[in-house]
């Protein structure tokens, strides 16, 4: 029994120069945007991740009417979360109400049927509900992350680029930032933000989580601008502006796109996470984390209530987070293609061949 | 070093004064807290008004009351604290001293836990890199990330506390179960070890069928009613130990060493009698703190009697390996008292609680006892915490142990001919601590402040539930009260990691 992994010589070792051959060759004659486009689709996962993702939002957006100003796009699901409808209670389990109509076996009751998710407990379909919470914390992830983003790189870009008192300044304020306990201020903010709407709620936590955002930034402008590049558009005469922009920037926007996925992720299980505790969005709108906490206590007996919302959730947050692992990988320039046993076998037969 | 920490400190303290500012004022603005009072009929109201205001200096306009509040806080350079009183009338010192040690004890077995387990888990998946385990190993990561606690919490209760209970009144494992747990096993163990498509299938054998007849023979003997494990399985258990620690630490060759941590292992069979005597009748944190003394002395003798050089790793190896028998005996003895545990009227044969710290109802003079329920009230939200924080802990392993296996060092440690143990052990294992080491920090740190809805959810009266409390009630001494410690945590966190980690790292200086 070998603990600490196997040291035979695979093949992939042996033809190690076959296998950067084999990078190079793949990275020939392409743009930046091109391999890092090439190496995100290899990513199987990340892939399915974008494909599950953008499928939720486009099916979440259009399901429910949607409001911008005076105009009203109708959806195409028939009940809005205002309907009550009767409740239903024929062939429920265990004489419940309300139970769920969607069904996957092949037959006469395939489909969605009236209340596909089931019904609450007056009635009101619990699929657009969850459709409509869903919506919000799609919507709330969103704005954090683009928030955030913005701040981050913002105060990062400026810290690590103008150095000296600016940095320890701008640093001092991430520092203050930090010290403030997120759940404590957000729910104090959340509290009295509940009348003001889930729109302010998402600005507000977009302020307090970008901190490490910050310092990621800073730190590789800090080593970027130190490189022989950012010298040489200096002495071309490029203003500062253009240097970042141009220069830095693109070199830094890997770990960015990384960093901002990872803090959607996490954007979406705190406003859940403080719906639950109701300093969140409150009643009568509707998000994910409430409902779980309006029928945590109906697991026993109605478990539809409860699966649906934490399943929408989870769905969400995993696929941001998979779209995150493929991006920092398609971004990372010590990445090398892993050599599966197609290659080994192609370069057998190469070297076969040359024989 | 000592104008560097100074000089954090004196930045932290101006920082954490803006903040407790900002945020004292916020919340004062953010809600009235006689606004129920105002509203009601009651007559009273009009005088629980007055004496509120008065209380809490509440007709003072918040900036100003601010500086109220700090006065108080500024009595710790003359030894006495007040941080005011909260609505009820309580000190908010004493709410705080009742709330810390409950959330600590709840922070620091689940960040031990998931740290050990993490670090276990993202070792492997880095030494089997783009291997099956890996790839489990990264999806549970992900996961687990993006499972929302509270929506845990409640499976947990459903699942390991009210189902598990209902079960236990008719134990029976049904042969469907007991199937699918040996393939899931089965499938862990073979992914674990890899290899080669033949190695696969026998460790998955015999795995899948060790696992039927452990179940199978758990299910016979009603086992969960009457645990234990007995002084045979305890002396199985401890070779085992001792086999699978030698072969870590210092290498199954070294003799002295083998010998040394298998008399150690041995001793448990001798000790098993005289232990639970102690145990029985001496039952105390003292006994079992006298013991785990006994057990290092005895480590050191044996190492001493095995060999006159290099004693330190042999030292090392038979402490570990006494330690963990120890340990064996101590959960045999909390096992045993399972049975009295749910005959107590309190627990009336549901043993796994869904809510609280402790059940006031039980009454009982017995260590063992005592320390059963702590132990059973701690599993769900422990559990919960684990599944939140292990992802972090098996993705940074992984990392850290991929980056140090690139080095050039590795490269020249294989090259001069050190075995694979050797490399991994002492090269690569040390050197992948050091950032592993400043997270730790500040995940504990993290944890506390995350533990509020954990809290929350199964009914602890933590810091968390504090907070809540005072969010809820507009309790502004007590919100200030709990944020003050959580701010300054976040600070003495921060300064702790750098320390930490230029103690550990002789290439980082710190200078500002």
């Amino acid at each position: 029994m070998n603990l600490f992994g196997h040291r035979e010589k695979s093949t992939g070792e042996i033809l190690a120069g076959g296998e950067s051959a084999i990078a190079n060759k793949e990275v020939e004659g392409l743009s930046q945007g091109q391999i890092v486009r090439h190496r995100f689709f290899r990513h199987r996962a990340a892939v399915i991740a974008l494909v599950v993702l953008s499928s939720i939002i486009l099916f979440v957006m259009t399901v429910l009417d949607t409001k911008i100003g005076p105009l009203r796009i109708p959806g195409w699901w028939k009940w809005t979360t205002e309907d009550i409808p009767a409740l239903r209670y024929k062939d429920c389990p265990g004489g419940t109400t309300g139970c769920p109509t969607l069904s996957l076996k092949l037959g006469s009751s395939f489909g969605l049927g009236t209340h596909p998710f089931g019904q609450d407990d007056i009635g009101r379909d619990y699929f657009a509900l969850v459709m409509n919470g869903a919506r919000r914390s799609l919507m709330i992830m969103f704005v954090i992350g683009s928030v955030a983003g913005s701040i981050g790189v913002a105060v990062g870009s400026i810290a690590g680029f103008y150095g000296k008192k600016v940095d320890a300044v701008l640093m001092r304020l991430v520092d203050f930032i930090q010290t403030v306990p997120v759940i404590i201020i957000a729910a104090v903010i959340g509290k009295a933000a509940g009348r003001v709407g889930p729109l302010f709620l998402a600005l507000f936590l977009g302020i307090l989580v970008w901190t490490g955002l910050a310092r990621l930034v800073r730190a590789q402008f800090l080593s970027l601008r130190e490189m022989e590049f950012v010298d040489a558009a200096r002495v071309a005469g490029a203003s500062n502006m253009r240097i970042t922009f141009k220069h830095i920037l693109p070199n830094a926007i890997g770990q960015i796109i990384v960093a901002v996925t990872l803090i959607m992720a996490g954007a979406i299980l705190l406003e859940t996470a403080l719906s639950y505790l109701g300093f969140g969005v409150v009643a009568p709108d509707v998000s994910l984390g409430l409902l779980i906490s309006e029928y945590q206590s109906s697991f026993t007996t109605r478990p539809w209530l409860f699966w649906w919302p934490g399943f929408f959730i989870i769905s969400i947050a995993l696929c941001v987070n998979f779209i995150g692992d493929g991006l920092r990988d398609a971004f990372d320039p010590h990445q090398r293609r892993r050599i599966t046993k197609k290659d080994r076998l192609k370069a057998k037969l190469l070297i076969k061949a040359g024989d | 070093m000592l104008s560097y920490i100074a000089r954090r400190i004196g930045v932290s303290i101006v920082i954490l004064f803006g903040s407790s500012f900002l945020v004292y004022n916020l919340a004062a603005y953010a809600g009235d807290p006689l606004q129920d009072l105002r509203l009601s009929t009651d007559d009273t109201a009009r005088q629980q008004i007055i004496a509120l205001t008065r209380d809490l200096q509440l007709d003072v306009p918040p900036p100003i009351r601010y500086f109220l509040w700090l006065k108080g806080l500024l009595g710790v350079f003359v030894g006495k604290v007040n941080l005011g009183m909260t609505r009820e009338g309580a000190s908010v010192q004493a709410e705080l001293a009742y709330a810390i040690p409950v959330t600590l004890r709840l922070v620091l077995v689940a960040t031990i836990t998931a740290l050990l387990f993490g670090l276990a888990l993202g070792i492997i998946s880095a030494l089997r890199q783009y291997s099956r385990f890996d790839y489990g190993m990264t999806f549970l990561a992900f996961l687990l990330y993006s499972l929302p606690i509270f929506w845990v919490a409640v499976l947990l209760k459903e699942f390991m506390a009210i189902q598990f209970n209902n079960f236990l009144s008719e134990p029976n494992i049904p042969l469907k179960w007991m199937f699918i747990f040996s393939v899931f096993g089965g499938v862990f163990w073979s992914s674990l070890f890899g290899g080669e498509r033949k190695r696969f299938w026998s460790v998955f054998t015999g795995a899948f069928a060790t696992n039927f007849v452990i179940l199978w023979a758990i299910d016979l003997t009603d086992w969960y009613l009457n645990p234990g494990l007995g002084p045979i399985l305890i002396t199985l258990l401890a070779i085992g130990a001792a086999v699978g620690i030698t072969s870590l630490s210092t290498g199954l060759s070294n003799a002295p060493a083998r010998s040394a941590a298998l008399t150690m292992a041995g001793l448990a069979l001798v000790w098993y009698y005289p232990a639970q005597w102690i145990f029985n009748n001496f039952g105390s944190y003292l006994t079992i703190f006298l013991m785990i003394a006994l057990i290092v002395g005895t480590a050191l003798a044996c190492a001493a009697l095995y060999s006159k050089i290099d004693r330190g790793p042999i030292a090392r190896t038979a402490i570990i390996t006494g330690v963990v028998s120890g340990l064996l005996i101590l959960i045999d003895r909390i096992m045993q008292s399972w049975a009295a545990y749910s005959e107590t009227d309190a627990v009336n044969y549901r043993p796994v609680p869904t809510y609280g710290q402790r059940k006031d109802q039980l009454v009982t003079g017995d260590f063992w006892i005592n320390n059963m329920d702590l132990i059973m009230h701690l599993i769900l939200p422990t559990f919960a915490l684990i599944l939140i924080s292990l992802a972090g802990w098996i993705r940074f392993t992984r990392g850290a142990l991929l980056e140090v296996l690139n080095q050039d060092y590795i490269r020249t440690a294989r090259a001069k001919g050190l075995n694979e143990r050797t490399v991994i052990t002492r090269h690569a294992f040390r050197n992948m601590m050091l950032p592993l080491s400043s997270l730790f920090v500040g995940e504990i740190v993290g944890l506390i402040s995350g533990a509020v809805i954990t809290e929350r959810v199964f009914g602890w009266q933590g810091m968390g539930t504090l907070g809540i409390k005072a969010i809820n009630t507009y309790d502004l001494n007590l919100l200030m009260g709990v944020n003050l410690l959580l701010s300054v945590l976040v600070v003495l966190g921060n300064l702790l990691a750098d320390l930490v980690y230029s103690a550990l790292d002789p290439r980082i200086r710190l200078r500002k």
